[in-house]
Order: structure tokens, then sequence, then C-alpha cells
């Protein structure tokens, strides 16, 4: 059975497209059928953090309207066949999208996939409301700081109102992904403890992945970050989040640069 | 046969019941409305921003007076949306809308007096309906940032966290098995005798039949305990479990 995740925050800027992309590339990377689906309409981001800005014909909105075939708006990718992009459009706004037909694109998605993630927007409009209303599961981005955390809380109680699934009294799965997680600031306490941060939210977390130039370096490159440099401490952060999200234990860990390094060197002598 | 095209439904009259904060001018009215600014310099936009509705009952006013007291609220910010318990004949349309509130005289009274003329129909009903009255509403998740948990009927139990901007009120006791983080406000049909109580408090603002203390008012030595608050006179009270 195929799994609609919508990954959703409510605060702008804490890594949501960053993450759609990583989890996405990390589960295609553990053999899964993927498509990440850019639900940012007017402001898409998805299509450049995978490399792909340059290949959209047609869009999201598209494909809703009729106007697109399912099959012509999805970009497979390059580096790796099982993963595919549906973008949203730069030109439209969210008025443009129907629930009507995002039911009908989710529906098709999850024939031909086994992972469909929705890069919601900010906020707690109809983009974000459309982009959860389908989901199973919720992949809920907070960064270690109270206004992050506060607007976490805020969606997840919007996930347990607004979903297809918490109408019809099931619950979608949540589970918390701390991003831009700096463990110096962290001691200093000049950032939310990840405890604090799991306290309120009272969420399961799903990963924990560390600020690092790496994501910017990647993102820069149009590569997610898991592709690009896979040893990487971001990278081996949303690789193992995306294998707990596929429902196996790994051990917690919160990955530094330096085993990353090492891991690195390692990597080579092994290749 | 002829079909129509586009049949317009008669339209739909549904009934909502909104919250509002309920204020009840006391004379003399100009010391009234300087407490009120007080309240509202010092607890910022309490008061500003919300519905209020004007609760007359303990003052009689005039028609141009209730304009006027309208028109010294909306001047700090306070936006009337209707007023209670005045003589009809006092209203005119200038005025905000009548407002007749559901709540029971009864629920201010502990004890009613028997009245000698009741027949043994209504007494029984009077037990029946005693017999009801401990409503409970029991959330077994935490209440979201954003979340308004409205309750009059009485007290709210939350297994759970109350999150940061997220608002309880209840007609009875507020329990929260968690942080209490949002805000809080018991007693909220003019029950002085209800009480808050929660595992570790953190709130942004409590609040007893209308009485009520911000996060900047509670002594920081209480914070991140186990606490509950209470009334005395018309001072909230809060002191530690531990
Ligand atoms: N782990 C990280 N370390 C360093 N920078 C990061 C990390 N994660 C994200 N960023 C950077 O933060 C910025 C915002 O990230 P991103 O676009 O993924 O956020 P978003 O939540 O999708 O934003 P929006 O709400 O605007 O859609 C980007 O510049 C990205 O490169
Ligand atoms: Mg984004």
């Amino acid at each position: 059975m195929a799994k609609v995740v919508v990954v959703t925050s409510g605060k702008g800027g804490v890594g949501k497209t960053t993450s759609t992309a990583a989890l996405g590339a990390a589960l295609a990377q553990h053999g899964q059928n993927v498509v990440v689906v850019d639900f940012d309409v007017g402001l898409r981001n998805l299509d450049l953090v995978m490399g792909a800005e340059r290949r959209v014909v047609y869009d999201l909105i598209n494909v809703t309207q009729g106007i697109a075939k399912l099959p012509q708006a999805l970009i497979r990718d390059k580096r790796l066949e099982r993963l595919a992009l549906l973008p949203a459009s730069q030109t439209r706004d969210k008025d443009a999208l129907t629930e009507e037909g995002v039911s009908r694109v989710i529906n098709s998605l999850k024939q031909m996939f086994d992972w469909v993630i929705c890069d919601s927007p900010a906020g707690i409009e109809r983009g974000a409301t459309l982009a959860m209303r389908f989901a199973d599961t919720a992949i809920i981005v907070t960064n270690p700081e109270v206004s992050s955390v506060r607007d976490s809380d805020r969606i997840i109680g919007i996930l347990d109102a607004k979903t297809v699934k918490a109408e019809r009294g099931e619950r979608v799965d949540k589970h918390l992904l701390i991003s831009r997680y700096d463990p110096a600031r962290a001691a200093r306490g000049e950032m939310l403890s990840i405890e604090d941060v799991l306290e309120i939210l009272s969420t399961p977390l799903l990963g924990i992945i560390p600020e690092s130039e790496e994501v910017l370096r990647a993102s820069n490159l149009g590569s997610p970050v898991t592709f690009n440099n896979p040893s990487s401490a971001p990278a081996r952060a949303y690789l193992d989040a995306a294998r707990r999200l596929m429902g196996e234990e790994v051990e917690m860990t919160i990955p530094t640069e330096k085993q990353g390094f090492l891991g690195k060197l390692f990597g080579r002598r092994a290749a | 046969m002829t079909s129509v095209a586009n049949p317009r439904q008669s339209p739909r009259f549904v009934c909502r019941s909104y919250m509002a904060v309920a204020l009840a001018p006391e004379p003399p009215l100009v010391d009234w409305i300087a407490d009120i600014e007080q309240k509202i310099r010092d607890t910022g936009s309490f008061l500003v921003g919300p519905p209020v509705v004007l609760d007359l009952s303990s003052v009689k006013l005039s028609k141009s007076a209730i304009a006027h007291l309208v028109a010294q609220l909306e001047q700090r910010g306070v936006r009337v949306m209707g007023v209670e318990n005045v003589d009809p004949s006092q209203m005119d349309t200038a005025l905000p809308p009548l407002l007749r509130s559901t709540k029971r005289e009864s629920a201010d009274v502990s004890v009613p007096a028997p009245k000698a003329r009741e027949t043994q129909r209504e007494k029984q009903q009077q037990v029946r309906e005693t017999r009801s009255a401990p409503a409970t509403l029991l959330l077994d998740k935490p209440v979201r940032s954003g979340q308004s948990i409205y309750f009059p009927d009485g007290d709210v139990t939350v297994l759970g966290s109350v999150g940061s901007g997220a608002e309880l009120v209840a007609g009875g006791s507020i329990h929260v098995y968690g942080t209490l983080r949002g805000r809080a406000m018991a007693g909220s049909n003019g029950n002085a005798r209800a009480r808050i109580f929660c595992t570790k408090i953190e709130a942004e603002l409590l609040a007893i039949d209308g009485h009520y203390l911000t996060a900047d008012l509670m002594d920081m030595a209480l914070r991140d305990r186990p606490v509950q608050a209470w009334l005395e006179g018309s001072a909230l009270k809060i002191s530690a479990l531990d």
C-alpha cells in the first residue's frame, strides 16, 4: 500500500523542502519507488533542490485541471529512476488548487509509487491544508527554537482536525524531524534542547538533522544532500530517518561532521 | 417537462454559540472605567480584540449613559458586541444588540433556597438536574497551540499538555496532567470556587471567574512546578502542590 506523507511545519524556512528532497532521495536509495510533490504553488523550490528546474513542462495544477496527463508532468530523476518529481506551478496561486483535483492526483500517484511525499508551503492556509489533506503520515519539521516549536504545535492540532483521516476518526501518523540542530549552540543554551522540543510537542522523533554547510552546497548543485555527499552528517541523518520511516529500528544519534569525515575516508577506501 | 436549471436553496439558519468576554460595570462608573483602563495597560491585549459583552445587571443606566459607556470602551480598544441584563426599553438600534445569556441563574448560588410554592414535580426536576450537573470534559491528548476548548458546563481535564497559544475555558475547574503553557480560564460562568490545577506551570494567563493573572505577574519560583490556583476574594492565588 502506498503511503502519502506530508512534510509540514507551519513556520517558513525551517527545512521542509530540503527534507522532502533528502528523504525522498534517501527512500529511493533504500530501494523504494518515490514521488515528491511540490505543493508550494507560486513559490516552487523543490524542482531547484532536485536539480530538475530545466525539465519542467507541466505541473501539478495542469494535471488537476486536466490540461496535462500525470505521466507528462512527472519528471524522473536522472540519477535514480525510482525517484520522480511532480513540480508546482510558479505562475499560479494556491487558489488554483481544488480539493477534488488534488484528491484525484494523489490517488493516481498511489497506484504508481510506494511513497507520495508532499512538500507543504509554510503557513496554515489553503495550500498547507490541501498538502496535508490526504496524508497518512506527517513529518513535522521543527527548528530548536520557540517560535518554530509553537508553530509545529499548531500544525499538529490542525493535522488532528483537518485531514481526511482525522475526519474519519482515524489518526495521522506523526513524526518529528528536528532540523538545523547545532550541538554547540544547544550546549551553550542558545537553542532549545532536543528534550525540551520533545517534551513540548510530545510527538515521536524521526531524526535530528544537524546544521551543515553541506545542505546549502547540495541545494546549490541541485542535488539532494543524500545524493551529493552520502557520508556527510546531514545525509547520514536523512538516510537513517528514511529507514525509520520504513519501519526499521535505527538507533537515534546526532551525526557530526567529524564522523562524516571519517566515514568519507572509509567510504573511499572501500571503493 | 421543464426543469429548473439552478434551483435556489432556501437559506439555512444555523444557531451557533460564540465565546465572548463578559464585563460587568459597577458604580461608580468613572472608577470602573479607570480600572479597566489600568487592566488593559497591565495585561496588554487581553480585553482588546476579543468580543466583549457588557453585563449591566449591577448598574441602572439610561439609554444615553449606555451609549456613553460603550463609546468610552471603544475608545480604549474594547469592542462591545452586545449588552445583557438591561431593560429592553433602554435599548435602541444605535446600541449593540441585547443578548440573553444561557447562564443559569443558579450558577452563582451554591445552595438555592427552596421556595414554598414549589410543586413536587419541580422538586424532582431540580434533584435530577443536580444529579446530571457534574459534567466533565476529558481530553486524552494534548491541546495544541491555536486550539480553543470551551466547556461552560463543568470541569475540563486534560491528559497531556496545553500548548503555548492554546486556550481552555471551563465553567468549572481545570485539571491539566501535563504542562500548562497556554491560557486557562476556570469558573467562566461566574463560579468563584472553581480552581485550576496542573502538574507543571508555564501558563500565559490564568483566570477564575474573570479575575486573571498574566505570566508577568506570576511568581517565578513557581514556574515548572505543580500548582493550584484559586480565588481569594478578587485575588487569584497560586501555590505549589509539591
Ligand atoms: N540542516 C541544514 N543546515 C543548514 N542549512 C539548512 C539546513 N536545512 C535547511 N537549510 C537551509 O535553510 C533554508 C530554508 O530551507 P528550505 O527551503 O528547505 O525551508 P522550507 O521550510 O521549505 O521553506 P519555505 O517555508 O519557504 O518553503 C535554505 O537556504 C536551506 O538551504
Ligand atoms: Mg519550501
